[in-house]
C-alpha cells in the first residue's frame, strides 16, 4: 500500500469501536462444575451440561457473575438491577447446544467509561456494555493449511466449551490506532488488577475485534463499517487498525465505496483480507433462556464488591508518579504489565522506589521477555528486589554483579544474598586483601602512581582498573579509590 | 392471514438446519400457513402495556459456588460420538466461518 | 375384594401387602413383567423393558426388608418410566430415531429420586417423538394402543406410561406434561394424571421440549397413589436453576379431608364449549354436582383470555423446542447421516432423524423467533401468557380450585387426526392454561361416555396448591368410585 500524504489523511476521521472478550479465571465453567484449567487431554473436561447432552441444564457460576459486576464497577458502569440470559441460536460444530447462552437486551453492566491517554492527550471512551456468555469448543482443521478454508475435516475438543467469557463493547469513541491500542492496554491492565483473567492476547484468553469506519472530518454520519478479527497482540491491533484506516482512505480518495464486511488480519502479511461478506447476515433468534432466571444483585452486595475493588491502574499510575517519584512512562509500563505490586512490595521493604522501578521496567521486564513469560508472572518478590538493591547500596554488589545475582534469583536459585554467595559474586571488602591489591597495583604501575602523587587525579583510573582486574571485578571500586588516595596522598 | 412462500419455507429450513425434500416443503407450506394463521390469534389481544412472561414461576438469583466437580470419563463421552479421532469429535469439512469468526 | 394378583393392586395395597408379608417385591415384579410380556405385543406401551435390573432391585428390596434395613416410600412398587428421562446405562430415545443408540452417562434427578424411593423401574415407555403430540402416534417406533380399545389412541405424549398403568402392566407411571401430555392420556386411559407446579419437580435429565412449560408428574390408578408418587419426585434440585427452593407442599394428610367449605370454580366456557362431546360434558357436569353435594360451594368463573392460551402455547412451545432440539446435529451423540460438509451432514441428520411433527414444530418455532416476526409471534404470545396468568390469579383469588373437562373428547381412533395437525392440537385446549401459568392440575376419571370410554375431569389449583388439588380429587374419587375396568383391558388384549 502506498503512503498517503498527511494532507489527505487529515481530511478523514476514523471512528473505531472495540469488542473485547475476556476469558475468566474462575475455577469452573460458566454453567457447570467442570474445571477450567488450561491444558488437559482433549474432551477430558466435559460433562452433560457443557457437552449439551439431552436433558442437561445450566446453573450459572456465582464467581463469574461477581467478576462481571466487578469489571463493570471498575469501568464506571451501571449494574442492571435485573439482567437475564438469552439464547443466541446458530449452528456450528464447536457449539454443543447450537445456541450460545449470552446476554442480549439487558446486559449485567452498561454505560461506563474508560479514560485513555495517548502522548499526554486524554480521551474518554464510552463502555456500551459488559455482558456474560459462554465460550465455544476448539476445532482442529485437518488437511490444507490448518485454516478452515481448504481443510478436509475438523476435529473438535469441547474442553473450552462453557468457559465463562465477559464481552466488553466500547462506544465508537476511538479515533486512532494508537488510541485503540491504548484502550485495549488499559482494559487489560484493569482486568489484571481485578485478577479476573490472565488476559493473554497471544493465547486467546483476551480477544479483540475492531469496528472501523471513516468519515470526512467535521461530519457526523458514520461511514461504512468493517470488522477486523484475529489480532493477537497490542501491536497487531494497532497495525491492523492503521492498515484499515489507510485502506479506507485510499478507497475513499479513489471514489471506491468501502464494502461492509468482516476482515481477517494476517500478522505476517501485515494486511487484512475478506473473511465474510455482509450478505451473510445471521439471524440469531435471540430469546430469554427459559432454563435460567434473572440475575438481580442486591445493592448491598454491589456496594460490598465496589468497596473491595483493588486500586485501579489509573489511580495506581497517579500514585506511582505523585507519591513514589516514578517517571510517568515507567509508571505506565509497570502498571500495564502488572509489576506495580512488586514495586510496592519492594518499596515497603525499604527499596528506593525510583531505583526499584528502573530495575523492574528494564532488567526484570526484559528477562521475562527473553523467557517468554508475562512480566506479571515474574518470579520475584518485592522483598527480594529490595534486598538486591540494598546490597548494591551497601557496596556488597556492583551494579553489574547485581544483574548476575538477579538472574540467579529469577532462575529460582534463592534470595539475592544466597545467590551472590553461591555464585561468588560478593565484592571484596576485606581491608587486608584490598590493601594488598592496592599495594601491588602501585608497585606494578609506578608512573601512574607518580602522576597521581603529582596531582593528576585522572591517572587514578588506571590503578583502580588494575585492582579491579586483579580481583576479577569483585573489589569494591569505591573503597579501592579511597585506599589508593590514602596511599598516594602527599 | 399468513401464506408462506416456498422461499420462506426454504429460508426457515436453512435456519433450522433441516434438509427438506420438495414434497415435504410443499406439504409444510400449507400446514405451517394454517398453524400460523391459528396462532396469529395472539395478536388479536391488545397487550401493549402487558409485560411478557418468560418464566411461569418467579425466581431470581439462582447460581452455584465456583467449586469444581469431576468431569465425565472421556472414553464414555467419545464412545457416544458418531465419529471420533484423536480423542476429538470428527466432523466433515466446515464450510462457513463461525459468526464470531474465530478459527480456534 | 382384594385380589391376590399383584398387578391388580394399587401402590397403597401393594405396600401394605409387602409390609405384612403377603407379597414380595420380587413376586410382584415378576407378575408385572409377565403381564407386560403377555399384553405389550398388542398394547405397545414399552420401548424397552429392563426386566433384569427390575428383578435385581426387587430382590434387593426384599432382602433389605427382611434384614430390617431402611426402605424408600415406594419400596417394591413397579413403575413405568417415560423414555424422555435420562437413565444412566439404559438407552433413552424420546421416541425418536435421532437418539437411537444413545446411552446417557447420567441419571435424571427424577430417576435418582425414584431409585432413592425404591420404586422398581420396569422399563422405558413409548411417547410422541420428543413429547410432541397428543396420541403417541408420533413415535418413531410405532404407536401405543389404548387399553380400552386397541384401535384407539392412548392420548399423548405420555401415552406409553398412561397405557401401561391403565392396562395393569405397571402400578405407577411417570409422564411429562408440556401442554397436557400427562392429563390428556390419563383421561383417555381412565387413570389419574397430575402436573405439578412448575419448578417443584426437577427438569434435570428431562430431555427438554418447552423448557418453560415442561413438568414431570405422576400417573396412577388412584388419587392416593398419584399423591404418593408426587411426594417421591418433588423437591429442590440445585442442578435445575428453575427449581423451587422451598420444600414442596405435602399432600398425604389432605386426602381424607373432604371438600366441605371449598370454593370450586367451574370454567364455564370450557364446559359449555362447542367442541366438547356430549358424553364428556355430561360426566363432568355430574362430577361438579357431586362437589356441591359434598359441601363445596360451586361457582362459575370466566377466564377471558383462555381462548388465546392454545394459540400462545403453539408459539411458545415450538419456539423453545426449536432451540432445545438444535443440539441434535449428528456431532456428539445419536444419529448421523453423513454429508460432504458439516453443514450438509447436520441438515441431513436432522431431516432423517426427526419425524414430521417434530419438523413442523421446529419450523414454526424457528419462524416465530426469526427476525421480523419475533414481536408479532413470540413476544405477543408471552404477553398473552401474562394475561392468562392474570385470569387464573383472579379466579384463584375467589376459588380454591377450578374445574373443567380434561379434554374435549374421549379417546379417538388411531389415524383419525394424523393428517390434521390443528385438530390434534385442539386436544390440549383445556390443558395449556395451567402450563402457561405454571400452576398444578390433575385429570381424574369421572365415568364413561356412551361408548364406554373413560372421561376425565380436570381440577386446577394455584401455584403450590397441590394440597387442595389432591384434597378435591380424593374427595371426588371417594364419592364417585371410578374403577378402571381390567375386564375391558383384558378383553381388548385377548381380542387382538
Amino acid at each position: 500500500m502506498t503512503t498517503i500524504p498527511d494532507d489527505v489523511t487529515t481530511r478523514y476521521e476514523a471512528v473505531i469501536g472495540l469488542e473485547v472478550h475476556v476469558e475468566l479465571a474462575t475455577a469452573t465453567k460458566m454453567f457447570c462444575a467442570c474445571a477450567t484449567e488450561f491444558g488437559g487431554e482433549p474432551n477430558s473436561r466435559t460433562c452433560p451440561v457443557c457437552l449439551g447432552l439431552p436433558g442437561s441444564l445450566p446453573v450459572p457460576n456465582r464467581a463469574a457473575i461477581e467478576a462481571a459486576v466487578r469489571l463493570g464497577l471498575a469501568l464506571d458502569c451501571d449494574v442492571a438491577p435485573s439482567s437475564r440470559f438469552h439464547r443466541k441460536n446458530y449452528f456450528y460444530p464447536d457449539m454443543p447446544k447450537n445456541y450460545q447462552i449470552s446476554q442480549y437486551d439487558v446486559p449485567i453492566c452498561s454505560d461506563g467509561r474508560l479514560e485513555v491517554d495517548v502522548d499526554g492527550e486524554p480521551t474518554t471512551v464510552g463502555i456500551t456494555r459488559v455482558h456474560m456468555e459462554e465460550d465455544t469448543g476448539k476445532s482442529l482443521h485437518v488437511g490444507g493449511t490448518g485454516r478452515i478454508a481448504g481443510s478436509d475435516h475438523s476435529l473438535i475438543d469441547y474442553n473450552r466449551a462453557g468457559i465463562p467469557l465477559l464481552e466488553i463493547v466500547s462506544e465508537p469513541d476511538i479515533r486512532s490506532a494508537a488510541q485503540a491500542r491504548a484502550y485495549l492496554a488499559e482494559l487489560r491492565a484493569i482486568v489484571l488488577a481485578l485478577g479476573i483473567s490472565d488476559a493473554k492476547l497471544e493465547e486467546g484468553s483476551m480477544r479483540c475485534d475492531a469496528n472501523v469506519s471513516l468519515r470526512p472530518r467535521d461530519t457526523q454520519a458514520y461511514g461504512t463499517r468493517v470488522e477486523i478479527k484475529n489480532m493477537n497482540s497490542l501491536r497487531s491491533l494497532q497495525r491492523a487498525v492503521d492498515y484499515e484506516i489507510r485502506r479506507h482512505t485510499e478507497r475513499l480518495e479513489a471514489g471506491d465505496p468501502v464494502v461492509q464486511e468482516t476482515r481477517h488480519w494476517d500478522e505476517d502479511a501485515g494486511a487484512t483480507s475478506t473473511l465474510r461478506a455482509k450478505e451473510e447476515v445471521f439471524d440469531y433468534r435471540y430469546f430469554p433462556d427459559p432454563d435460567l432466571v434473572p440475575v438481580e444483585p442486591d445493592a448491598a452486595r454491589i456496594e460490598e464488591l465496589r468497596v473491595g475493588l483493588p486500586e485501579l491502574p489509573a489511580a495506581q499510575r497517579r500514585r506511582l508518579v505523585d507519591d513514589l517519584g516514578i517517571e510517568a512512562e515507567q509508571a505506565r509500563t509497570l502498571v500495564g504489565s502488572g509489576l506495580a505490586s512488586v514495586l510496592d512490595d519492594a518499596s515497603a521493604a525499604g527499596a528506593d522506589a525510583p531505583t526499584a522501578a528502573k530495575w523492574l521496567a528494564n532488567e526484570i521486564t526484559s528477562w521475562c521477555h527473553d523467557q517468554g513469560i508475562e512480566p506479571a508472572d515474574a518470579p520475584i518478590e518485592g522483598s527480594a528486589l529490595a534486598e538486591l538493591l540494598a546490597m548494591v547500596e551497601e557496596g556488597t554488589l556492583s551494579t553489574k554483579l547485581a544483574r548476575a545475582a538477579l538472574d540467579g534469583v529469577l532462575a529460582g536459585e534463592g534470595s539475592p544474598r544466597e545467590v551472590a554467595q553461591a555464585r561468588g559474586l560478593e565484592q571484596v571488602s576485606d581491608e587486608g586483601e584490598l590493601e594488598r591489591l592496592v599495594d601491588e597495583a602501585i608497585a606494578s604501575q609506578p608512573e601512574a602512581a607518580e602522576k597521581v602523587r603529582g596531582g593528576n587525579d585522572k591517572a587514578i583510573g588506571a590503578l583502580v582498573g588494575a585492582v579491579m582486574k586483579a580481583s576479577q571485578g569483585q573489589a569494591n571500586p569505591q573503597r579501592v579509590n579511597e585506599l589508593l588516595r590514602d596511599r598516594l596522598a602527599n | 392471514m399468513v401464506a408462506l412462500s416456498d422461499e420462506e419455507v426454504q429460508h426457515v429450513a436453512r435456519l433450522a438446519r433441516v434438509a427438506l425434500s420438495t414434497s415435504e416443503r410443499d406439504q409444510l407450506r400449507g400446514q405451517l400457513s394454517d398453524i400460523l394463521a391459528y396462532a396469529e390469534q395472539v395478536g388479536e389481544v391488545a397487550a401493549e402495556d402487558v409485560p411478557p412472561t418468560s418464566h411461569p414461576y418467579p425466581l431470581v438469583n439462582v447460581d452455584r459456588a465456583d467449586d469444581p466437580r469431576p468431569s465425565l470419563d472421556r472414553e464414555a463421552v467419545l464412545s457416544q460420538a458418531p465419529r471420533a479421532e484423536q480423542q476429538r469429535f470428527r466432523v466433515p469439512r466446515i464450510l462457513g466461518e463461525a459468526p464470531d469468526g474465530e478459527e480456534a | 375384594m382384594a385380589s391376590s394378583d399383584p398387578t391388580r393392586l394399587d401402590a397403597a395395597s401393594l405396600l401394605a401387602a409387602y409390609a405384612d408379608g403377603r407379597q414380595t417385591a420380587e413376586a410382584a415384579t415378576r407378575a408385572h413383567l409377565a403381564r407386560i410380556d403377555a399384553t405389550d405385543g398388542a398394547l405397545g406401551a414399552f420401548l424397552r423393558v429392563t426386566g433384569e435390573d427390575a428383578l435385581a432391585h426387587a430382590v434387593d428390596i426384599d432382602r433389605r426388608r427382611e434384614e430390617g434395613r431402611p426402605l424408600g416410600p415406594l419400596a417394591g412398587v413397579p413403575l413405568a418410566l417415560k423414555d424422555i428421562l435420562a437413565t444412566r446405562g439404559t438407552p433413552t430415545t424420546c421416541g425418536s430415531r435421532m437418539l437411537e443408540g444413545w446411552t446417557p452417562p447420567y441419571d435424571a434427578t427424577v430417576v435418582e429420586r425414584l431409585r432413592a424411593a425404591d420404586a422398581i423401574v420396569l422399563g422405558k415407555t413409548n411417547m410422541d417423538e420428543f413429547a410432541m403430540g397428543s396420541s403417541t402416534e408420533n413415535s418413531a417406533f410405532g404407536p401405543t394402543r389404548n387399553p380400552w380399545g386397541l384401535d384407539l389412541v392412548p392420548g399423548g405424549s405420555s401415552g406409553g406410561s398412561a397405557a401401561a398403568v391403565g392396562a395393569f402392566q405397571a402400578t405407577l407411571g411417570i409422564g411429562t406434561d408440556t401442554g397436557g401430555s400427562i392429563r390428556q392420556p390419563a383421561a383417555f386411559c381412565g387413570i389419574v394424571g397430575m402436573k405439578p407446579t412448575y419448578g417443584l419437580v426437577s427438569r434435570y435429565g428431562l430431555v427438554a421440549f418447552g423448557s418453560s412449560l415442561d413438568q414431570v408428574g405422576p400417573l396412577a390408578r388412584t388419587v392416593g397413589d398419584a399423591a404418593r408418587l408426587y411426594e417421591a419426585i418433588a423437591g429442590h434440585d440445585p442442578r435445575d436453576a428453575t427449581s423451587i427452593h422451598e420444600a414442596p407442599p405435602t399432600v398425604a394428610d389432605r386426602l381424607d379431608r373432604g371438600v366441605a367449605g371449598l370454593r370450586v370454580g367451574v370454567v364455564r366456557s370450557f364446559l359449555d364449549g362447542d367442541g366438547v362431546d356430549a358424553g364428556v360434558r355430561a360426566r363432568c357436569a355430574e362430577a361438579i354436582e357431586r362437589f356441591e353435594a359434598l359441601g363445596a360451594e360451586v361457582v362459575d368463573v370466566a377466564l377471558p383470555h383462555a381462548d388465546r392460551a392454545l394459540p400462545a402455547y403453539y408459539l411458545i412451545a415450538p419456539s423453545e423446542a426449536s432451540s432445545n432440539l438444535s443440539r441434535f446435529d449428528g456431532v456428539r451423540y445419536g444419529l448421523r447421516v453423513d454429508g460432504p460438509t458439516a453443514e450438509e451432514m447436520m441438515a441431513r441428520t436432522r431431516a432423517e432423524g426427526f419425524g414430521p411433527e417434530v419438523k413442523r414444530r421446529i419450523m414454526i418455532g424457528t419462524y416465530a423467533l426469526s427476525a421480523g416476526y419475533y414481536d408479532a409471534y413470540y413476544l405477543q404470545a408471552q404477553k398473552v401468557r401474562t394475561l392468562v396468568q392474570r385470569d387464573l390469579a383472579t379466579a384463584y383469588a375467589d376459588c380454591d380450585v377450578l374445574v373443567s373437562p380434561a379434554t374435549p373428547s374421549t379417546a379417538f381412533g388411531i389415524g383419525d387426526k394424523v393428517d390434521d395437525p390443528l385438530a390434534m392440537y385442539l386436544n390440549d385446549v383445556f390443558a395449556v392454561p395451567s402450563n402457561l401459568a405454571g400452576t398444578p392440575a390433575l385429570s381424574l376419571p369421572v365415568g364413561h361416555d356412551a361408548d364406554g370410554l373413560p372421561v376425565g375431569l380436570q381440577i386446577m389449583a394455584p401455584h403450590l396448591g397441590e394440597p387442595v388439588l389432591f384434597q378435591a380429587a380424593a374427595a371426588l374419587e371417594a364419592d364417585m368410585g371410578f374403577e378402571a375396568a381390567p375386564a375391558a383391558v383384558d378383553a381388548a388384549v385377548a381380542a387382538s
